[in-house]
């Protein structure tokens, strides 16, 4: 489909727009004083349906249906579904693994998938039919169920998969046509490379494990990243500084909360320019990208909320909006 | 048939057709764009029907070029065209509304298309939304003239 042809999409996007929360939405709600009070505002906006209550996670859940029908409606492309399902689908992968090989039941850590939920991915490790997956996952779930097999060490497991992901959204990117879907893609891969050196600059990784772990990008040299952050977090800071990165580095220094929230906001940014756009898929997958973000935010300040974290910690946490 | 009339047809034809073209296309454009808001939000049907509209005009200058071209080369009125340069002069006089119309009415149907999306967002906003597609209109107007004056001046 051209980008013409999504001008009956486009334009069902725009009045859904007109119902995301806004950062002022966000704000209100910390300053709500319970789970109760948010439940409310949630629903006072549409949020839920009538089978959800008072339960969050039925109300988020709920949340999340109603924008993948809104998307299967549109009748988005399904080269568009895979590549955003790619993190849930590893994350699938991660948690199925570490259930057949700790023995420990993780059904509620799964998403729900149509080809790859929690059964079908169980039974494709405890077969290693490793070919009933997607060619791109193949060789990252061999090799990560077999670490953890021999030594448990779950956090290699992670390395392997997460970097497997990263790797298949980049491919996945470049092939779309979708403008928005390749910078999307490039965005999310280096924005998790940040997030992987600055973890392990703190906790000290030596470069092999960096090499390892790190996705090629294009917004910086990977070598040269893995390099800076086995040296330290100063020099990180430093090399993040001298490639425009210089935001990531502040928000490291102030707190890992203002990095992760600067993590996801970079992704917005990505997103924010197809407001202006009439024409193209761009708006209708930035919309869903936004319904994510206002989902993972709402999720994060209900649980601060449940868990009585004071007003000025749950604020430090808030994501930015698309509108 | 002579020449000249063959000529003054396929002007008369052109006019109606390319810029009957353009105008299919950017009404049609422009009303997926407005189905796609009434199925959220059917409050703002007459705001956007009327968006929809406006790329539609040129189709009607480019019908009511071909009308006073008909009139006058024999077909509705006037005298039949007895010289090929007589004939080409109409072909050329038609040129201005059926290439204008094509294109503008191109334009004005995606300028309808994004102001679509402005009144789906911001519905207080139509009065500066219908603006933008009028815009467009303007260069439709000129070749209408231009198309007008040569035919009725031969």
């Amino acid at each position: 489909m051209g980008d013409l042809d999504y001008v009956y999409a486009v334009a069902r996007i725009r009045v859904k727009e007109k119902s995301l929360l806004s950062d002022a939405d966000m704000s209100q709600m910390a300053g709500l004083k319970d789970v109760k009070s948010v439940i409310g505002y949630l629903t006072d906006r549409g949020w839920g349906d009538t089978g959800t209550g008072n339960d969050p996670e039925a109300i988020l859940k709920a949340e999340e249906e109603k924008t993948l029908a809104v998307m299967k409606e549109l009748k988005v492309d399904s080269d568009v579904f895979d590549l955003l399902s790619l993190p849930n689908l590893y994350h699938n992968l991660k948690t199925g693994i570490k259930e057949i090989c700790t023995s420990e039941n993780n059904a509620d850590a799964f998403f729900a998938h149509e080809k790859y939920g929690r059964d079908a991915i169980l039974k494709i490790l405890s077969e290693k039919n490793y070919k009933a997956l997607p060619e791109h996952m193949r060789a990252a779930a061999e090799k990560a169920y077999d670490i953890m097999l021999k030594t448990g060490d779950g956090q290699m497991c992670d390395v392997i998969v997460d970097r497997a992901c990263l790797m298949a959204m980049i491919e996945a990117g470049k092939k779309s046509k979708h403008k928005l879907l390749r910078e999307y893609a490039e965005s999310t891969v280096a924005v998790a490379d940040i997030r992987v050196a600055a973890r392990a600059a703190k906790t000290g990784k030596n470069l092999y494990f960096l090499t390892e772990a790190l996705s090629p990008c294009a917004s910086f040299d990977v070598k040269r990243l893995a390099r800076a952050a086995s040296e330290g977090e100063e020099p990180l800071m430093n090399y993040l500084t001298s490639q425009g990165f210089g935001d990531a580095a502040e928000a490291l220094k102030d707190s890992p909360s203002a990095f992760e929230r600067w993590c996801d906001n970079r992704l917005i940014q990505t997103i924010r320019p197809e407001k202006r756009n009439a024409f193209s898929l761009g708006p209708v997958i930035a919309w869903y990208l936004a319904r994510q973000n206002e989902i993972r935010t709402a999720r994060i300040l209900l649980t601060a909320k449940a868990n009585d974290f004071p007003e000025e910690a749950i604020r430090e946490r808030l994501r930015e909006m698309y509108v | 048939m002579s020449m000249g009339m063959v000529f003054a047809l396929i002007g008369a034809a052109l006019s109606t057709a390319l810029a009957g073209m353009g105008s299919a296309w950017g009404v049609g454009m422009a009303g997926q764009a407005a189905a796609g808001v009434v199925s959220e939000d059917p409050d703002q049907f007459a705001k956007v029907l009327l968006l929809q509209l406006l790329p539609g005009t040129q189709g009607i200058y480019g019908l009511l070029v071909t009308f006073i071209t008909l009139s006058r080369i024999g077909i509705l009125g006037g005298t039949p065209i007895a010289d090929a340069g007589t004939g080409l002069s109409y072909l050329f006089a038609c040129l201005p509304i059926a290439i204008v119309g094509l294109v503008s009415a191109f334009h004005q149907g995606k300028t309808s298309v994004a102001c679509i999306g402005l009144v789906a967002k911001k519905p207080d906003q139509f009065g500066k939304a219908m603006l933008f597609p009028a815009m467009v209109e303007t260069y439709a107007i000129l070749a209408l003239l231009v198309s007008i004056l040569a035919v009725t001046n031969i």
